[in-house]
């Protein structure tokens, strides 16, 4: 017995030390980032960067607040798009997938069929480029970052294993009393599908939150930039902050002491944060809501 | 009895109505994935056109296989096929191999608290777009001052130049994607583990099961459908990388191409800055045509070799 608990102890030990190191992993680029963001310029360009701020700064997140236009204009632009997209997608692909998880369903095989088949296929790039701007005139519109997006056959595929579990008779006995399909999907199985739901509507917001590959392709209004496609921008060009310091005839900070490192963790920072906040409201459903056929419980 | 025919009637009236129902409730989202995913497939004839946008896309000209040829003969054509490939082929590997893994440590712990903390971090790498982690990434990359050069300058050696050099990015690439996926991935694997019915283990341990042959021969056996399902998905995109990843990352970097252009990033530029249409399109259908094929051939062998039931709808 001895021999036992200690060679369980010995697992234990091995198990968190591995579970821990790729928990550090997971977490130290965020830690590094956000530090540096609080961190001093000069100091940051003397000492090189650190795991905690040696001195702490607040003057990268002053300069972001200094001229917040462009930034709060991508933040509206995004969270329009995460909003209205989450709810739309997490409505069609509801809907679709309460039949797709009927087996009384006659069409279930080619619906089904119909949904998988994009999985495996698709017009690529370029055609689907053309269609968007050539024939659907999309481009520059606020949608096109919605739209092509809100269904996918990965999350209707998640959505369908969960309502499969749910008891057949508790439809039957619906049916019965002669209930139509849309109260029996909206009164019953939605409510009973919420951890689903729910991590669907993560996994969508997320997207839509993260949202820049499409506004590369299709976005050149400036008014429409999505957050980290607006970033990615700015990154890619800092210049663009010095323009508008000087459009906005700020002589506070010179160029040389530009806080342009820790300008960039900042907004790393608060391009990311908001998601993060959200997260643990819908952490709890997710072992139950990712789960795939074919474990048999 | 006899009004049973009319009940029969009755019962078969109400399906029909029922079917063409949920039929309607299917309707919103069939109709995104014909505009969106079904209307592009017609734009797959451009492949076999020089297309020019007075002329629209039939009007345009047949030219055979012509586009096909002058991707396949372009230089870019083995590197970025090959680039595709192999980073691929390392995460259809890698991934369930680190996430089934940590799921399998996560069900061995016996404390509940520990595993949602754990869960937590694994999957905030997940939350990240690769604009963001690319800034991480260039925090610890960057020559001066960079995390990892301010480490190794004080452990008196020299400083990296990792932005320029392409021999190391493999490398880079490889820890990058995992580091976004392996987390979401542990926990997909980590619901299945939760499905699994405990009877089977207290069976196991009344015959004195030891916990790997537990592991070994309950917990592996039963994930088997699921990795065999994500590894086929992920077979069907081997010929389409990530386009974030490559992008982002090396910053659009032209000395780091070598290592890190792939198809996506190659179709992008051909697109946007040649604006060769046919040729674009035929990189597309080449990608398609290529992943449709070895979704069936794995699908297929999956079936043959045993695991059985994987359908997936």
């Amino acid at each position: 017995m001895v021999d036992n608990s200690n060679k369980e102890v010995i697992w234990n030990f091995f198990a968190h030390f591995i579970l821990i190191v790729f928990a550090v992993i997971c977490i130290i680029p965020m830690v590094i980032t956000i530090s540096v963001s609080l961190s001093n310029e000069l100091d940051l360009a003397r000492n090189g960067y650190s795991l905690f701020p040696r001195i702490f700064d607040l003057s990268a997140y002053r300069y972001i607040f200094k001229a917040p236009n462009a930034l709060l204009n991508a933040y509206g632009v995004t969270i329009f798009i995460t909003i209205i997209g989450t709810i739309l997608g997490v409505l069609c692909m509801s809907l679709i997938s309460y039949p797709l998880s009927r087996s009384d369903f006659k069409w279930r095989g080619i619906i089904g069929f119909v949904v998988l088949f994009t999985m495996l296929f698709n017009g690529g790039l370029v055609p689907t480029y053309i269609m968007i701007t050539k024939y659907l005139k999309l481009r520059n519109n606020i949608f096109v970052m919605i739209l092509p997006i809100i269904v996918n056959a990965w999350n209707i595929f998640l959505l369908v294993t969960y309502m499969k579990e749910i008891p057949a008779s508790i439809v039957e006995s619906a049916k019965i009393d002669g209930a139509r399909e849309i109260v029996i999907y909206s009164r019953i199985i939605l409510p009973l599908s919420k951890p689903a739901l729910a991590t669907i509507a993560l996994l969508l917001s997320l997207r839509f939150w993260n949202e820049w590959y499409t506004a590369l392709l299709y976005i050149t209004d400036q008014s429409l930039l999505p957050l980290q496609f607006w970033m990615q921008r700015v990154m890619r060009n800092m210049q663009f902050l010095l323009m508008n310091q000087d459009m906005m005839g700020g002589d506070a900070i010179s160029v040389n002491d530009l806080p342009s490192e820790s300008v960039k963790m900042a907004m790393a920072v608060l391009a990311a944060g908001p998601m993060m906040l959200v997260f643990p409201f819908f952490q709890k459903y997710f072992a139950k809501g990712l789960k795939i056929g074919g474990v048999k419980g | 009895m006899e009004n049973s025919p009319n009940l029969k009637k009755l019962i078969l009236k109400d399906n029909r109505k029922r079917n063409l129902e949920l039929f309607w409730l299917c309707v919103p989202a069939l109709l995104v994935l014909l505009i969106f995913n079904y209307l592009p497939m017609g734009g797959i004839v451009l492949a076999f056109k020089n297309f020019k946008p007075l002329k629209g896309v039939f009007g345009s000209d047949w030219v055979g296989f012509k586009n096909f040829e002058f991707f396949i003969s372009s230089l870019q054509f083995w590197k970025v096929t090959r680039n595709t490939l192999l980073y691929n082929a390392m995460f259809i590997v890698l991934t369930p191999m680190l996430a089934v893994s940590f799921a399998i440590l996560l069900s061995e712990m016996n404390k509940g608290t520990y595993v949602k903390i754990y869960q937590t971090i694994f999957f905030l790498p997940y939350f990240l777009s690769w604009v963001i982690v690319s800034i991480m990434l260039y925090a610890f990359l960057k020559t001066e001052n960079g995390f990892i050069n301010t480490i190794l300058i004080s452990a008196g050696m020299d400083p990296v130049k990792w932005y320029i050099r392409a021999d190391l990015w493999p490398y880079i690439i490889v820890f990058m994607g995992l580091w976004k996926s392996v987390g979401y991935n542990t926990v997909i694997y980590y619901a299945g583990l939760m499905g699994i019915d405990p009877a089977l283990y207290e069976a196991a341990s009344i015959d004195g099961a030891s916990r790997f042959q537990r592991i070994f021969r309950i917990t592996i056996p039963m994930l088997t459908p699921i990795i065999v399902i994500l590894m086929i998905l992920g077979v069907g995109k081997i010929f389409f990388a990530d386009f974030g990843l490559f992008y982002t990352l090396p910053m659009q970097n032209g000395l780091l191409l070598p290592t890190t252009d792939v198809i996506n990033y190659y179709t992008y530029r051909i697109l946007i800055e040649v604006h060769d249409i046919g040729m674009g399109s035929a990189i597309g259908l080449f990608q398609s045509v290529l992943g449709l094929i070895l979704v069936l051939t794995s699908t297929w062998l999956a079936k043959k070799i045993g695991s059985g039931n994987n359908s997936v709808l």
